[in-house]
């Protein structure tokens, strides 16, 4: 066996793969050959790094220092002035957007920085595909423990001590969880994995998957052990291509070294799973939807009691658990609940992983101690908003959840605490919105959203979010009414209370938080038809500002309505005809000197 | 591949470590190979061959091997620099592969700083090897 010298650290996450990274990779295997280094240099393709939005990245071991927006041009002369030469390449570093000053190791990056590893541990140090390293970092470790020196009850114990709670949104201890599955009586039962990760924007279980698949598998056989469960299902979307595969991998990695089957580590426990693909409905990451799906039938909840934990897959008693949550519990039980415990606050232990994204500079994964402010992530961590613009606000649990304004963004991530703002700590996904954004749009994206994905069965959630889907289309086209407020409200309420399962129950949630904190946008929309974010369509208004119109002609050419006059020779001024207009903004986003303004509410809506 | 004991888990672990070892801090000792073009000129590659089977060969996880660009003393190359932690940098010159595994086994391994071919102690405080260099 020989020794390298020096290890890159190539991204190979579904965000880099899309900007490149494999193209990258081949460069640097040519390269690294054509100097004659191959034995000296090692290349290994890791999970997400986090850092997304500067992808492809590298990080370069033992200096620490991080590449980023590599391409394949880049290589040559990478590798020569770096890898063989020693000298590491400014132009590729990481350059601070507010100072401009570049900085080359990876943890002095302020994106990084403030972070604390847990779950993602090994992003971006292993390589996913090789069980070995995994073993390397204490890989396996807390399985044996739980499988040779605990018993069930020890280990809910200390799951009890870490304060562990369900990362899949509703935050339910998974001490308990585990708990009321260990009493059921029965003498098959199972535990599934959620990995359907349905909320738009968030990546933070695919991540998971993708980087370190072995912490999910782990933690499966521990909670099989616990319950008393020989078989499992990790429940994956099929557009997780990479997840899948690397779990595959995984998987058989594991099986090949006895770490799933019959007798593992000689413990005498036997636990097998497998991987079942789902089609990406939002409603199957529901539990009892999700069961129904494993075992064929139409991902349709059902009223609970009983409880998955009496009865869920075919009937059996069964545990369902986040990744997330899954991925934690390996290092509890190796470290101990009270190490788990020591960060955090009082009611929310140890660390949380959010996805961010939105109008923010710094998109990507991180992962925080729980407790930290909003603020801190978006400000500190997530760099705050691109070109200068002003915050607006944050959603927080997708379209379950509901976003937070400005002036409670000193909210720390705690689950009560998110709460009692009106939003949800949720799976974390948390997209920023800047003041572009208009706030009834977005209600009415994801009471769309929940409309599409309503799997029809209980009339609240089939009925109502059309319903209010066609009264926010309707304000955002100026045609609404003051009433329609307190329609939505009371709707709101109505299939909040009502819904069969917890996708209708938390459809209304952005409708509810968006009118608590910006009713005032709702009523200009309906009062003066306007829309103070510039957003909705229907009620802006173009015209062309002569002082910088260049009379270039362009509009004119491209405006697909024939709504724009105007001539450079002889001179005419260059004028849009309200009348005609068809609101499609080609004009805005295509005049080269910025000649064409918005405005919204200079009219009573003219629709009305 | 038979089933895994807990025993074999940890000899993985051991054995991968040291290899991934890389990867994370605690490094005690780093060795720099100066790989300027005059040190490849002069012979910088048959160093670090040899050097790289030295780590091959030893079980510690806490050495880490850099290069480095010219460092203006083109004239003595290759050169390689060993820093052992709490001690200062010893820079070695017109090395070659066996010049490096005596490096190696008696500096790097033993702490044994090869006075016959160090070039310099890179601090003032070591009068007895010779023409001090400053760190800048
Ligand atoms: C409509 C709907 C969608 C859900 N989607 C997910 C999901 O994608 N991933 C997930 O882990 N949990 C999802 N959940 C929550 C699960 O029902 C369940 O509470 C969770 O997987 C339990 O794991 P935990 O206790 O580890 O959080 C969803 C719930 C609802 C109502
Ligand atoms: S594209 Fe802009 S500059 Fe050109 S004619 Fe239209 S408004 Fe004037
Ligand atoms: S918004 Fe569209 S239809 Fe209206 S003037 Fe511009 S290009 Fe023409
Ligand atoms: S996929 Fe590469 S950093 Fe996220
Ligand atoms: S489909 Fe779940 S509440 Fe109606």
């Amino acid at each position: 066996m020989s020794t390298y010298r020096t290890h890159l650290l190539l991204c190979g996450g579904t965000a880099c793969h899309a900007t490149g990274s494999q193209a990258v990779k081949e460069a640097l295997l040519k390269e690294i050959a054509k100097q004659g280094l191959e034995k000296e240099v090692r290349v290994i393709e890791t999970g997400c790094n986090g850092f997304c939005a500067q992808g492809p990245v590298m990080v370069v071991q033992p200096e620490g220092i991080f590449y980023q927006k590599l391409t394949p041009k880049d290589i040559p002369y990478l590798v020569e002035e770096h890898f063989l030469k020693g000298r590491p390449v400014e132009r590729l570093f990481y350059v601070e957007p507010a100072s401009s000053e570049t900085i080359p190791g990876m943890n002095e990056i302020p994106f990084f920085s403030r972070q604390v590893l847990r779950v993602l541990r090994n992003k971006g140090a292993i390589d996913p595909e090789k069980i070995d390293e995994y073993i390397a970092r204490d890989g396996y470790l807390g399985t044996a423990k739980a499988l040779l020196e605990m018993t069930p009850d020890e280990i809910i114990a200390e799951l009890e001590k870490s304060g562990l709670r369900g990362r899949g949104g509703a935050g339910f201890p998974t001490y308990l969880k585990w708990k009321f599955a260990k009493a059921s009586p029965g003498e098959v039962k199972y535990m599934l994995c959620n990995a359907d990760e349905g909320d738009p924007g968030a990546f933070m279980d695919r991540s998971v998957l993708e980087a370190d698949p072995h912490a999910v598998l782990e933690g499966m056989i521990i909670g099989a052990k616990t319950i008393g469960a020989h078989y499992g299902y990790i429940y994956c979307r099929a557009e997780y291509p990479l997840a899948l595969r690397r779990l595959d991998i995984a998987i058989s990695q594991a099986r090949e070294y006895g770490l799933l089957g019959k007798d593992i580590l000689g413990s005498g426990f036997d636990f097998d799973l497998e991987v079942y693909q789902g089609a990406g409905a939002f409603v199957c990451g529901e539990e009892t939807a999700l069961m129904h799906s494993i075992e064929g039938k139409r991902g349709m909840p059902r009223p609970r009691p009983p409880f998955p934990a009496q009865q869920g897959l075919w009937k059996r008693p069964s545990v369902l658990n986040n990744v997330e949550t899954l991925a934690n519990v390996p290092q509890i039980i190796l470290k101990g609940g009270d190490w788990y415990a020591s960060v955090g606050t009082e009611g929310s232990k140890g660390t949380k992983v959010f996805a961010l994204s939105g109008d923010v500079i710094n998109i990507g994964l991180v992962e925080v101690p729980m407790g930290i402010t909003l603020r801190d992530i978006i400000f500190e961590i997530g760099g705050g908003i691109p070109d200068g613009k002003k915050f607006k606000a944050v959603q927080l649990g997708g379209p379950s959840g509901g976003c937070v304004p400005e002036h409670l963004l000193d909210t720390p991530t705690d689950y009560e605490a998110i709460s009692k703002v009106g939003a949800i700590m949720g799976s974390g996904g948390m997209i920023v919105m800047d003041e572009e954004t208009c706030m009834v749009d977005m209600a009415r994206f994801f009471i769309d959203f929940c409309k599409e994905e309503s799997c029809g069965k209980c009339t609240p959630c089939r009925e109502g979010t059309k319903r209010m889907l066609e009264i926010l289309e309707r304000i955002t086209e100026g045609k609404g009414e003051i009433e329609d407020i307190e329609r939505l409200e009371e709707l709101s309420r109505f299939v909040k209370d009502s819904a069969l399962c917890g996708l209708g129950q938390t459809a209304p949630n952005p409708v509810l938080s968006t009118i608590r904190y910006f009713r005032e946008e709702y009523e200009a929309h309906i009062l003066e038809g306007r829309c103070p974010a510039l957003v909705c369509q229907a009620l802006i208004t173009y015209s062309i500002d002569t002082e910088a119109c260049k009379s270039c002609g362009l509009c004119k050419k491209n405006c697909p309505a024939e709504a724009i006059t105007g001539s450079k020779k002889p001179p005419e001024p260059f004028v849009i005809h309200e009348e005609k207009c068809i609101h499609c903004g080609v004009c805005f986003s295509g005049c080269p000197f910025d000649a064409i303004k918005k405005s919204s509410g200079s009219k009573v809506a003219r629709a009305a | 591949m038979a089933k895994l004991t807990i025993e074999d888990l940890k000899r993985i672990k051991e054995q991968v470590k040291k290899d991934t070892a890389l990867r994370e801090g605690g490094a005690t000792v780093k060795i720099t190979v100066h790989m300027g073009t005059c040190g490849i000129a002069a012979g910088a590659r048959e160093v670090m061959d040899a050097l790289l089977q030295e780590m091959a060969e030893t079980d510690r996880q806490d050495i880490r091997v850099v290069t480095s660009g010219c460092m203006g003393m083109c004239s003595s190359e290759p050169n390689v620099t060993v820093e052992v932690q709490g001690h200062d940098p010893v820079v070695y010159q017109g090395m070659d592969a066996n010049k490096m595994r005596q490096v190696f086994k008696r500096h790097v391994l033993l702490g044994e700083v090869q006075t016959d071919f160090a070039l310099a102690r890179m601090k003032e405080e070591s009068p007895e090897e010779g023409s001090a260099e400053q760190e800048t």
